[in-house]
């Protein structure tokens, strides 16, 4: 499998405190990974570098086949390229409804002159209904997503996800505040983006990870800390201090 | 899922009946006061109020663009008077021009030779500047004598600037209080210019004389005051149409989300400035041409009207009518700007408390700054949620959160259920 985003030597400090210190990562394409940490390990700040909200002071991060530079580009830019990301807190648009949330989500052209003689062809009504199926949201189609429930609200979002069809596909805490059934069909979900994208899973519930069963990274004061499966990286001596030694 | 549970693709009409009711009545409207007035009609009422209903319509097509911009797309710009503004000078100028030619030209006629160009030209240059103590063309100027030209500059002008401003400013990512600062610095600074004498738009006199319509001298007033109160209403109900088609659809999904939660529409991959500065232009041009129906209406304008209080008092107009509901912002100019009129006109019985006498000239700013308040704390809907009790349409209940992260997004009352 060939390697879809590479992060080489990334540091980022705010205000001398380093949240991310020479980080490298690497993910290869159709991948499932998850990343754990304890608090303040620099797991969003990872995200948020790769999906251009925060610039990095140093280091590499190079995306695709043609391997481009995130750097450069804006937070728009690096989505349309194909990098999708869900938030720790569920956010969608709360006012409309769960079938215009995933609509702007289809992925299409996004430039305001295409926006605004969009019309939806059969088949892009066609994908939102399966979507909605896939998510479970059928039923609520047409409510406003601020009525959903919270586990709603973050498969909704999920399913905006899939809408946007990203290549790679950051989710970070995919399972806060869901009810085990709940947790259960996210983790089918996951597994089965992952057959045809790379998903990067931040994730602080162990048994939820486990249930991934894939390679997992263990971050630490902003850099790698140990990588492997589950099972080898918890026997790591230096994890399991990180984890419970404090 | 079947096909049959998602919306068909039906007419704008249909999906949209507000939009139909309003033209509606705006149609009525129209009929009724030109039934009633002197020109073409039984002259129940006079021609000064038609000219106030025909600025009243403008001022409501004004409120729309806000509206949209304010509204739905959450950028608090107080500053889109001054679109309004140059849309009316570009007017005036021409207006003011080919009028003053008519009258140089006459009274050049009795000279022996007929005037040269030249002539003319200063004839014309003196005519306007005499009050500044110039007598040649500024260079904006320039496209003065043609009509056409002129109209396009109603469009350009402020579009241009709107196109600029925004550019640099949502390139910066100039948000919330201070895109709002910055609009009214920008207000301010192109009125302070204006009221320059050296400006090449005679300073604080401004262009007048704007309803003498050249070419028209022998229709009565009467009559051309009900043409542009035609002309107003077909702009406001074309204006209209065209602010509901833009907000429906997945243009409008895309500027309601940027109003409720802008980093989050930049990682669905829209660019998000770019769909600003198109909502920023575009209602500049929406504004540019209300002001052009309004000023030949007003008969002058001069720097004071693109104060910054000016645009302060749109989005007063858009709160009190309620914002996120173009009707709302149409209301809500209509009924403030006319009873405004109704107060500052003098027209209001004053109040003897017998110890202070409440004059409504000077206390109805007063009034309405405390309406505002009030409207904002009590009643975010303003008078377009009125519509909704009579619908029963309800808000959500979301103890009292509003329906996304930025300082544009829809409070909870605001919203629908």
């Amino acid at each position: 499998m060939s390697t879809l985003l590479e992060v080489s030597g990334v540091s980022v400090s705010f205000d001398g405190f380093k949240a991310i210190n020479n980080l490298s990562f690497q993910i290869a394409e159709r991948e499932l990974r998850a990343v754990i940490g304890p608090n303040g390990a620099g797991k969003t700040t990872f995200m948020d570098i790769i999906t251009g909200k925060t610039k990095p002071d140093e280091g590499r991060v190079i995306y695709g086949e043609k391997s481009v530079s995130l750097l450069k580009m804006s937070e728009s830019k690096i989505a349309q390229a194909g990098v999708g990301r869900k938030f720790q807190r569920p956010t969608v648009f709360e006012d409309q409804s769960v079938f215009d949330n995933l609509m702007m989500a289809l992925k299409k052209t996004r430039s305001p002159l295409a926006v605004l003689f969009f019309k939806p062809a059969s088949e892009d009504n066609d994908k939102v209904a399966a979507l909605a199926e896939q998510i479970g949201l059928s039923a609520a189609l047409y409510r406003k997503s601020g009525e959903l429930s919270h586990g709603q609200k973050q498969w909704l979002e999920i399913g905006m996800l899939l809408a946007q069809d990203p290549r790679l596909l950051l989710v970070d805490e995919p399972a806060a505040g869901m009810t085990p059934s709940e947790r259960e069909h996210t983790t089918d979900i996951l597994r089965e983006a992952a057959k045809t994208r790379a998903v990067v899973v931040v994730e602080h519930d162990m048994e939820f990870v486990r249930r991934l069963n894939c390679k997992v990274t263990v971050l630490h004061e902003g850099s790698v800390l140990a990588e492997g499966s589950l099972d080898h990286v918890t026997k790591n001596q230096q994890v399991i201090e990180v984890y419970l030694g404090r | 899922m079947t096909d049959a549970a998602l919306p068909r693709r039906q007419p704008i009409a249909l999906r949209f009946p507000s939009v139909m009711i309003f033209l509606a009545i705006l149609a009525l409207f129209t009929v009724g006061v030109t039934i009633l007035s002197e020109g073409f009609g039984i002259g129940v009422i006079s021609t000064s109020f038609i000219k106030t209903l025909g600025k009243t319509l403008c001022l409501c097509l004004v409120a729309l663009a806000m509206d949209l911009v304010w509204g739905y797309c959450g950028i608090l710009s107080l500053g889109h008077m001054a679109f309004f503004g140059l849309g009316g000078y570009a007017i005036g100028m021409w207006l003011m021009y080919a009028r003053t030619e008519i009258i140089v030209l006459e009274s050049l006629s009795a000279a022996p030779l007929p005037p040269t160009p030249t002539e003319v030209s200063d004839g014309i240059a003196s005519q306007i500047f005499g009050v500044v103590g110039a007598s040649e063309f500024p260079p904006v100027w320039a496209f003065a004598h043609s009509l056409p030209l002129q109209l396009l500059a109603v469009v350009l002008v402020p579009g241009l600037l709107a196109l600029v401003f925004g550019w640099l400013a949502f390139r910066s990512r100039v948000t919330g209080v201070y895109l709002s600062i910055l609009t009214q610095a920008m207000t301010l600074a192109l009125s302070l210019h204006l009221f320059q004498n050296d400006s090449g738009l005679r300073g604080n006199n401004g262009l007048s004389g704007l309803q003498n319509i050249p070419g028209l001298s022998d229709t009565p007033q009467s009559t051309v005051s009900i043409w542009f109160f035609w002309a107003s209403a077909v702009a406001l109900g074309l204006g209209y149409l065209l602010c509901a088609w833009v907000v429906s659809g997945k243009f409008g999904s895309v500027i309601r989300a940027i109003r409720d939660d802008e980093a989050r529409v930049r990682f669905l991959g829209y660019p998000v400035e770019a769909f600003k500065l198109a909502i920023f232009t575009l209602t500049a041009v929406i504004a540019g041409i209300a002001g052009a129906l309004y000023y030949p209406q007003a008969g002058i304008i001069n720097p004071a009207e693109i104060a910054p209080i000016a645009s302060i008092y749109l989005a007063v107009w858009v709160a009190i009518g309620g914002r996120g509901r173009l009707y709302g912002a149409v209301i809500g100019a209509a009924f403030v700007s006319l009873v405004s009129t109704w107060f500052t006109g003098g027209q209001a019985p004053d109040i003897n408390l017998g110890f202070y006498t409440i004059n409504w000239v000077d206390w109805w700013t007063v009034l309405l700054g405390v309406s505002f308040v009030c409207v904002t704390l009590f009643a975010p809907k303003g008078i377009g949620g009125l519509v909704d009790i009579l619908i029963d349409r309800k808000s959500p209940s979301r103890h009292g959160a509003d329906l996304g992260p930025d300082q544009g997004a829809l409070r909870e009352q605001e919203a629908e259920k």
